[in-house]
């Protein structure tokens, strides 16, 4: 277990608190920006995870390191649409408040 | 084996610091900042574990492009200084509860589990290594997740361009 020094488990408990500060981000924050960045840690929570996985249980196979870079891609793709959607609400509503933009059709 | 637990540990309190911060600032640009520095120590983890070329590509596909997105999109929907109306007691708490609920429950599972680290030596990686796996098509290959990620960043790029168009006077 002492591979590095470090045992696996500090990564895994690094990455929890870094999720569930995320699920927190997502519970209370009323911004949709902010939301979206809540989203993000969370994704990068979760690539730690990959990654340690893949050095600490199977360091001669690649999955978790792929992975990761496909999490990685999916998370630009979406970043990318989300703020799209973004700033089409706000043109529409002036305005990016979860509470204020309650309608579907305009 | 000293430096490189003290780096994980600045690495590992940087992170939790900075994402308690980038959730909890009131100001939405210090939150991004925060955000910011969040990646950055996620991708010095990566040097740790001496994935050079992941860690390269967090820092400029996340800290540089997904950064740099999220700050232009709040430039372009809040005013700089507009500080965020601060949230109810009430939904703070419950959040703040089951979140705290959630790590222990985590942390204790982690904790109790016992992993068996591999003692096989550590695979040298490359870029050789990594773009023969990556475009592989036998055992070890991984063309199929390469493709279809291809047509996920083209079909996204697509969506965001219609999305975000202006609609035409009607």
């Amino acid at each position: 277990m002492l591979n590095y020094g470090i045992p696996l488990q500090y990564f895994l408990i690094v990455a929890t608190i870094m999720f569930f500060v995320g699920v927190y981000g997502f519970l209370t924050r009323k911004n949709l920006i902010t939301i979206l960045m809540s989203i993000e840690l969370m994704l990068n929570s979760v690539n730690i995870n990959f990654v340690a996985f893949n050095k600490y249980l199977y360091p001669d196979k690649l999955q978790g390191h792929f992975f990761a870079l496909i999490v990685v891609a999916v998370a630009a793709a979406e970043a990318a649409v989300a703020i799209a959607i973004i700033i089409n609400i706000y043109r529409r509503f002036s305005n990016i408040n979860v509470e204020e933009v309650n309608e579907m059709k305009y | 084996m000293e430096s490189n637990k003290l780096m994980f540990i600045l690495f590992g309190a940087m992170i939790i610091v900075f994402s308690i911060l980038s959730v909890t600032s009131r100001r939405i640009l210090r939150a991004a900042v925060y955000l910011l520095l969040v990646l950055i120590s996620t991708s010095g983890l990566y040097f740790m574990l001496n994935y050079q070329f992941l860690a390269a590509v967090q820092l400029t596909l996340y800290a540089g492009g997904i950064v740099v997105l999220i700050i232009f999109s709040i430039l372009l929907t809040s005013h700089i200084n507009e500080r965020m109306e601060s949230i109810g007691w009430k939904k703070a708490a419950f959040s703040a509860i089951s979140v705290i609920i959630g790590i222990i429950l985590c942390c204790t599972t982690i904790l109790q589990f016992r992993f068996n680290a591999s003692t096989i030596a550590a695979k040298e990686i490359n870029m050789g290594v990594i773009g023969r796996e990556l475009l592989g098509y036998s055992q070890n290959g991984y063309a199929l997740p390469f493709e279809v990620i291809s047509i996920l960043l083209l079909a996204a790029m697509v969506a965001a361009i219609v999305v975000a168009k202006k609609e035409k006077a009607s």
